[in-house]
């Protein structure tokens, strides 16, 4: 398909502006001022919308295709969702941080106090800020908290490490990193969590969190995670909870009352906020009470008369991590969804999820290498180990079912996992769905014994076939020179 | 039972789902869950259907004051949102899409990106830039730390004009990391050139500025590259895309990084986000770059298409050492950017970064005609600060009782500007309401 | 001219007390295509399995360790533009820096090519 660039006429316009009511301007230096005007397109607004519209038929989205992308719980988003962010949209964030401002912004700042409230509940922790713009982003926000926590005991120098899984997300480390820690990764056990003798080799006082995602990125829930959140508080090491998961356990277990102190919640994961093809996601961090005097300001707070205030002098902060309050419309979409669904509907929403990845797992174990065999929480990890015995691999299998219109599941992670086939279905997809998912699964592990070729031919329906990697990577180019 | 209807299955749906499994109930799926550590509380209130919820939410919008009139901007501006932007970007394909981790199956988000990238290359007349930012703040942030990658070095020095949100979302970012920030005052709403220039050594990574600044004025930078550029630093722009209509792009200044926000460009203000950072700069510095990039390949028939390239760089595969930790990127606000700039196009973007002007200049001068206000003598593009005969804030929390947002009081930012109000003023604004808003304020002060 | 390994995969050929370095044909197999190579920078000072540069394919990314101590006297500037070189012809043309060896007994701490076959044996 042509760029947009490439259907522009010079002088076209795609919009006519609103006629100027007042005088020209005297025009600026020339030194000031850009030689000629920026290459953006030029087309009517139909060209416009076709090309968008004839792009958007190029993408598997959750509103046309099975999407059991292992780790992103790419569930249905409520179509009333959109409607109900669309009700802030004229809400200038400056309004809130004029002297006087609050009293104008009493519904967003409520919504945003409220949305905390309901987190910490879910989550089991004293409050929530909604600063953060994504999970990594939450992350990293979660372990600057961490590290002014020990800053204020007087420990900074000392607290040098970070604990990770070995089957950690790569943000975890890199977060970490950018709040000045070094890591220790450890190795995970036959039982599919971290090794939990290992664990305890690694600890020592000068380890400042330990940050641990549960269930875990293979889908299980740590039966050792009281005794490791016990062992780190036992060095003075706070417990970092990554809400990748958070879908899985909602009303059943809250991590507070397991051990976490600090936790990020993914709001397009689990609260059923769209993807948007890779974002714009939301990331609020929950903390318990000691850590409460570093969260980032501005901060939402409530007078004793039930009026929202902005917090925005405390010398304990870690600062700002985002220029307002967080992805305000992102997050109206998750408060709409939280309480749409109430209490009976999110337990409901974690048991199904649970349930459906059983479902899958027992359907599909005859057939591919099930290398944690025991019942898993909202996703299983295959791995496509028998599948390479005839030279197909995860990669492949992927492939066939995008021809067979699935989107696939995450392959090759998490990467401890060799081969990995990691599926999500969510608690959105009926039987029906996943029954023909679980067939087109069991033709790719019968078609890669009788026809391992078709494998690697695949995908032969899409508008192109597979891409050259290797020759973007080299030769990077990342824009359209013209 | 069915608490949710997003939960399709029927009870016997369920039963036979649970023969499979070989469990009892459901609930013998949670034995993994140790049961001294299950949940002993859930205080959710119960839920309610989906025309209750967008009452309550409609509710909730009510409760913020309506119809202010905007003077307001402060890196998030009111402006014009052609009806496309939102009709193309809420087409589900694009919004209910993730990540185009498969690219075979995600051309049409990862072509959009590869779209966004060029119109983000031109716009800053830059080589590269990547797939977007969270938003404007973090992406100064994050550039900051791609110039300490690329230099070796660790001092960054920020110009005091930059917006303060920004500026203490780059010090939060940088707190941990052994980095030394050095802010120069802002000299008369300009950058403090002599005091930069004591400054300016080979220990310093980069020199962050923004065009125009906090307080509105624009500047050339382009002696400021060169000087920067001899101690072998690089020089940050941080930009206003709107204003890159009309003024000297990055790219012919000698900027190395360009970043700004890119919520001017079709994403509605929305209580401060969603929006996008964008990123852009000179080709070399590439590999240091953070977040995703897509790049133009072919596929095994020698068809052009698009992937995520450069992912070497990145924390799913570099883990802790990772140019940056963001994993995701603002894909659906960037293509509303896209489409925005498309629909706007090459000669329209001038038209309103002249319209922009023209609304303020008038602005401008309307309200310095006022006793007592005087205006900063620097070049503006469309917002500009008053020096006011009284206390700004009073004035402001004045004006908003009449729907009016002034502007932004300095004070709160400044020391010792206590009188001073940056007003913006988009094409969105006609003349009444300029002329109201420059009546109403005659009013406050004579008050 | 004799060659050393390392369990990192990196191999130096030692002559007149300059030690070629680069990667095994092992690892550049099992990296995949390469897309680009870090080269250290003329004149670093390097340790014995410290880092000297880093290596980059598609879906992987990982440090070079040096093999030996000493400063870093020429390197390989042809990958820079041409990192497929590696994957050419890795033990050869596919060099990426040569270190004026600071000790050599610090080859001791390195396998010979028997060694390291047996070592690739038993992965």
């Amino acid at each position: 398909m042509q760029l947009i660039y490439e259907k522009s006429t010079p002088g076209r316009r795609g919009i006519k502006l609103p006629a100027s009511d007042v005088p020209a301007a005297a025009a600026l230096p020339s030194a000031l001022l850009r030689k000629e005007n920026a290459g953006l397109a030029e087309v009517s607004e139909l060209d416009l919308v076709r090309h968008f519209t004839n792009l958007s038929r190029r993408n598997f989205s959750v509103d046309t295709n099975f999407y059991p992308l292992g780790s992103c719980t790419m569930k249905y988003n409520a179509k009333v969702l959109e409607n109900a962010a669309s009700l802030f949209a004229p809400f200038h964030p400056m309004t809130a941080l004029l002297p006087g401002g609050v009293e104008f912004c009493q519904g967003t700042l409520g919504m945003l106090y409220d949305l905390g409230q309901l987190l910490a509940d879910i989550t089991g922790m004293d409050e929530v800020t909604t600063q953060p713009l994504a999970g990594a982003h939450g992350e990293m926000t979660g372990i600057m908290l961490v590290s002014a926590y020990h800053a204020a005991k007087g420990n900074k120098a000392k607290k040098k490490y970070v604990v990770v899984p070995d089957s950690s997300h790569g943000t975890n480390p890199a977060s970490a990193a950018i709040a000045g820690y070094e890591i220790i990764t450890v190795p995970t056990a036959s039982y599919g969590d971290m090794d939990l003798e290992l664990f305890k080799a690694a600890m020592t006082d000068e380890v400042a969190a330990v940050m641990m995602t549960c269930p875990n990125t293979l889908g299980l829930f740590n039966p050792h995670i009281k005794e490791i959140s016990d062992i780190a508080h036992s060095h003075d090491a706070l417990m970092y909870y990554d809400g990748a998961n958070l879908n899985a356990i909602m009303g059943k277990v809250k991590p507070g009352d397991v051990g976490f102190d600090v936790i990020h919640v993914n709001l397009h994961k689990t609260f059923g906020t769209p993807h948007g093809g890779g974002g714009p996601g939301s990331g609020p961090v929950g903390v318990k009470k000691a850590l409460i005097p570093f969260l980032p300001q501005p901060r939402i707070v409530m007078d004793a008369d039930g009026k929202l205030l902005l917090e925005t002098e405390n010398k304990g902060t870690i600062g700002r991590t985002a220029n307002f309050f967080g992805n305000f419309g992102v997050m109206a979409k998750a408060y709409a969804y939280i309480i749409m669904l109430g209490r009976e509907g999110l337990i409901q929403v974690s048991e199904q999820a649970v349930l459906n990845a059983n479902y899958i797992k027992e359907k599909l174990k005859a057939y591919y290498d099930l290398p944690y065999d025991m019942i898993c929480m909202h996703e299983c990890v295959f791995s496509a180990s028998k599948q390479l015995e005839h030279g197909v691999h995860a990669i492949d299998i992927a492939k066939f079912l995008i021809d067979k219109g699935y989107h696939p599941p995450t392959v090759y992670f998490p990467m401890i996992v060799k081969e990995a086939i990691m599926i999500e279905p969510t608690e959105t997809e009926s039987k029906g769905a996943m029954d023909a998912f679980i067939e087109v699964m069991i033709e790719a592990a019968q078609t890669a014994i009788s026809n391992p070729q078709a494998l690697h031919d695949a995908p032969l329906t899409m508008p192109i076939s597979r891409l050259d990697e290797t020759k973007a990577a080299r030769e990077q180019n990342v824009c359209c020179i013209g | 039972m069915n608490e949710s209807h997003y939960c399709p299955h029927t009870p016997e749906e369920i039963a036979e789902m649970l023969s499979v499994i070989g469990v009892a109930s459901v609930e013998d799926l949670f034995a993994p869950i140790p049961a001294e550590l299950r949940a002993k509380t859930f205080n959710l209130p119960s839920g309610m259907s989906e025309f209750e919820t967008f009452d309550r939410m409609k509710a909730i919008a009510g409760d913020n004051t309506q119809g202010v009139t905007n003077f307001i901007g402060g890196g998030f501006y009111d402006h014009i949102i052609p009806a496309v932007v939102d009709h193309l970007s809420g087409r589900a394909e694009f919004y209910t899409a993730y990540t185009p981790y498969q690219p075979e199956c995600s051309q049409g988000t990862l072509q959009a990106l590869f779209e966004y990238q060029t119109a983000i290359c031109r716009l800053t007349g830059l080589d590269v830039s990547n797939a977007s930012l969270y938003d404007g703040g973090t992406a100064c942030a994050e550039a900051a730390m791609m110039a300490l990658r690329v230099t070796g070095r660790n001092k960054i020095v920020v110009d005091g004009c930059v917006s303060p949100f920004s500026r203490q979302v780059l010090k939060t970012y940088l707190f941990n990391q052994d980095v030394e920030v050095i802010e120069i005052a802002p000299q008369a709403g300009l950058l403090g050139r002599a005091e930069l220039a004591a400054l300016l050594d080979d220990s310093v990574a980069a020199v962050l500025v923004q065009n125009p600044n906090f307080f509105g004025s624009i500047e050339d930078f382009t002696a400021l590259a060169d000087q920067v550029h001899a101690k072998g630093a690089l020089l940050i722009g941080s930009v206003y895309p709107i204003a890159l209509g009309m003024l000297k792009s990055p790219g012919e200044t000698g900027i190395d990084i360009a970043v700004g926000d890119g919520q001017s460009l079709g994403n509605p203000l929305s209580f401060g986000g969603p929006s996008f950072g964008f990123i852009a700069a000179k080709k070399s510095y590439i590999r240091n770059m953070p977040g995703r990039i897509v790049g133009e390949t072919v596929d095994r028939n020698g068809k052009r298409g698009y992937v995520l390239t450069l992912q070497a760089r990145e924390q799913h595969i570099k883990r802790h050492k990772a140019t940056s930790n963001i994993c995701s990127n603002q894909g659906l606000c960037a293509l509303r950017g896209l489409i925005f700039l498309s629909s706007v196009g090459k000669e329209g973007l001038a038209d309103l970064a002249r319209l922009n002007r023209d609304k303020a200049e008038y602005a401008k001068a309307q309200l310095s005609r006022i006793p007592g206000v005087t205006v900063l003598p620097s070049i503006t593009f469309n917002e500009f600060t008053l020096s006011l005969p009284k206390n700004a804030a009073g004035v402001v929390v004045a004006l908003l009782g009449s729907g009016i947002a002034a502007g932004v009081p300095l004070g709160q930012y400044y020391k010792g500007s206590e009188n001073c109000l940056v007003v913006t003023v988009t094409e969105k604004r006609t003349k009444k309401e300029i002329d109201t808003f420059a009546k109403e304020l005659e009013v406050a002060l004579c008050n | 001219m004799s060659i050393y390994f390392t369990k990192e995969h990196e191999w130096v050929k030692v002559k007149d007390g300059i030690g070629a370095v680069g990667i095994s044909e092992h690892a550049a197999h099992e990296l995949g295509d390469i897309t680009f190579v870090e080269l250290p920078k003329m004149g670093a000072v390097v340790k014995q399995f410290g880092v000297l540069g880093s290596i980059e394919s598609v879906k992987a990314a990982s440090d070079i360790f040096a093999p030996v101590s000493g400063k870093v006297i020429k390197v390989n500037e042809a990958l820079e533009v041409a990192p497929e070189i590696v994957n050419e012809s890795a033990e050869d043309a596919g060099w990426m820096a040569w270190v004026e060896i600071a000790d050599e007994s610090e080859l001791k701490n390195l396998m010979t090519q028997e060694q390291y076959d047996d070592y690739l044996k038993s992965l």
